[in-house]
């Protein structure tokens, strides 16, 4: 899977936890969870459980401490699903 | 204190109607909202039928916004976002635009949270997968859940407080309300309670032999307040809320005013006497009932209409008695008397706030609701009081003083008084 296709994936997860479509469709690797897309900090916890079940991987907290934004969350995913295989 | 309290908006989730068009006409007509429930047979409860609101969860994307939504399952606090959004659009306000409305506050009831999400965390980390959970279930499990999302959504900056006091609990938030106005506090309280009778809660009561298990196949039947064949009562789930507001500040708004809260007491007979755990003391409901009409300055032979807990179980004829004691009042002299657990069955901590939510409908339309299934009075309670006191069809009568009360398992007491608006 390309690193595109997993920001549009991304994207798809991120969907019910911002209400800023906009910014959510110009999401790139800079763009900050909480800062950009306003999304309560409560909820990262949701969401990496929500990317864990779509991509079929498990985000163990050391990982999802090294997230802060579409791009480090990015590369955590694509790390676990090289593990995987 | 010269402050007066009016109700100036209603929403409602009960099993015979949501929203407030629906359960004005289910009352007229005197439609019942118990059903057979199967699982409730195959889980060999004696009991098979409850009142249960014919309640879309989804509706709720109206309400709250798509980030809330997400993630919200607790069906308690679905009927309780939709009665209290309903109220505050119904008095004519906007859900959150911004604006803290630091005047304004909340009181809101429920005796058991939600018990589909404690099972879901039970589940979880008994199976070693607690880390799956996510962020969302303290808030749908803790009891102040319901007014948690109501503040947010309806953007509440004056008192917000959860009260649970069993089927006392609705009545008991109506009354602290009125009293945080009355004594200046607040200029407006949404107030009301919420329940959701799950299979476990359900199955609870059932055990304790207090409902009505011979009606399974008639489940509109099953419901019978003062009847002679009432053998427990039904359970019921929904939500009721209100809009209480400051005369004053009602009148400067121009908002328009369903009725007036004259006054209300609470107490606790302290389950001495004939109380115990499960039922009142007959004394301390006497003084709740006195104490309340004290408050509301009213005299006894000035009520027009008692809106009973009458739940369908020994205890009615005990609270007619009760009732006539504090009023002074039997034979053809008793006030008429109608119960809405004959329709909707026994909302517990919801019961207080639908059934003032009726009383406020009664009023505003001038008509007494039918008491269901009361085709054979309890000889005991007919000896009390006129059996024309409690009518069987709707009456169309000049309402103007209601007395509502509601009793609550540890032995508390509500009662409230209400009136029809005169400026």
């Amino acid at each position: 899977m390309s690193r595109q296709e997993v920001l549009e994936g991304l994207k798809s997860v991120l969907a019910p936890y911002t209400m800023d479509k906009e910014a959510l469709a110009s999401m790139n690797d800079e763009t900050e969870f909480i800062k950009d897309l306003k999304i309560n900090s409560a909820n990262l916890v949701d969401i990496i459980i929500d990317a864990e079940d779509k991509y079929d991987i498990e985000i163990d907290p050391d990982s999802a401490e090294k997230i802060h934004n579409a791009g480090s969350c990015i590369d955590v995913i694509m790390e676990k699903m090289k593990e995987k295989i | 204190m010269s402050r007066r309290v009016v109700v100036t908006g209603m929403g409602v989730v009960a099993p015979n109607g949501v929203g407030i068009p629906a359960f004005l006409q289910a009352l007229q007509n005197g439609t019942s909202g118990i059903k057979f429930i199967p699982l409730y047979r195959d889980l060999h409860f004696n009991c098979q039928v409850c009142g249960i609101p014919e309640f879309d969860f989804s509706h709720l994307k109206d309400y709250l916004s798509e980030v809330t939504f997400y993630g919200l399952k607790a069906t308690t606090l679905g009927y309780a976002i939709k009665a209290a959004a309903d109220a505050w659009i119904d008095a004519g306000n906007k859900l959150y635009d911004g604006t803290i409305h630091w005047d304004t506050g909340c009181v809101f009831g429920n005796s058991i949270a939600d018990t589909e999400a404690m099972k879901k965390v039970i589940s979880l980390v008994d199976t070693k997968q607690s880390r799956k959970l996510g962020s969302r279930m303290i808030e749908q499990m803790m009891n102040s859940g319901a007014t948690a999302y109501i503040t947010g959504l309806l953007g509440l900056g004056n008192r917000i407080i959860t009260n649970s006091s069993a089927c006392a609990t609705g009545s008991q938030a109506v009354l602290m309300g009125y009293e945080y106005i009355k004594h200046g506090m607040a200029k407006r309280m949404l107030v009301g309670s919420n329940e959701y009778i799950d299979n476990y809660i359900f199955g609870a009561f059932d055990a304790m032999r207090i409902l009505a298990r011979k009606f399974n196949d008639e489940p509109q039947r099953a419901s019978r307040p003062m009847s002679a064949s009432a053998g427990g009562f039904i359970p019921g789930s929904g939500a009721g809320a209100l809009v209480l507001e400051d005369l004053e500040y009602a009148l400067a708004r121009n908002a328009t005013i369903y009725a007036e809260i004259l006054g209300g007491a609470t107490n606790s007979g302290a389950q001495q006497g004939t109380g115990s755990m499960t039922s009142p003391n007959a004394e301390g409901v006497v003084h709740c009932i006195t104490d309340a009409l004290r408050d509301a300055g009213v005299e006894p032979k000035n009520i027009d209409l008692i809106s009973g807990h009458l739940t369908a179980t020994m205890a009615d004829k005990s609270e007619i008695e009760n009732w006539s004691k504090a009023l002074g009042r039997n034979g053809k002299d008793f006030p008429l008397t109608n119960s809405v657990k004959s329709m909707i069955g026994h909302c517990l901590s919801a019961a207080g706030s639908i059934e003032i939510v009726a009383v406020i409908l009664q009023l505003m339309h001038q008509f007494v609701h039918p008491n269901l299934n009361l085709e054979d009075p309890n000889p005991g309670i007919i000896n009390i009081a006129d059996v024309d006191c409690f009518p069987t069809k709707k009456l169309d009568r000049d309402l103007n003083i209601v007395a509502k009360a509601n009793f609550g398992f540890g032995d508390v007491n509500a009662c409230l008084l209400f009136s029809k608006y005169k400026n």
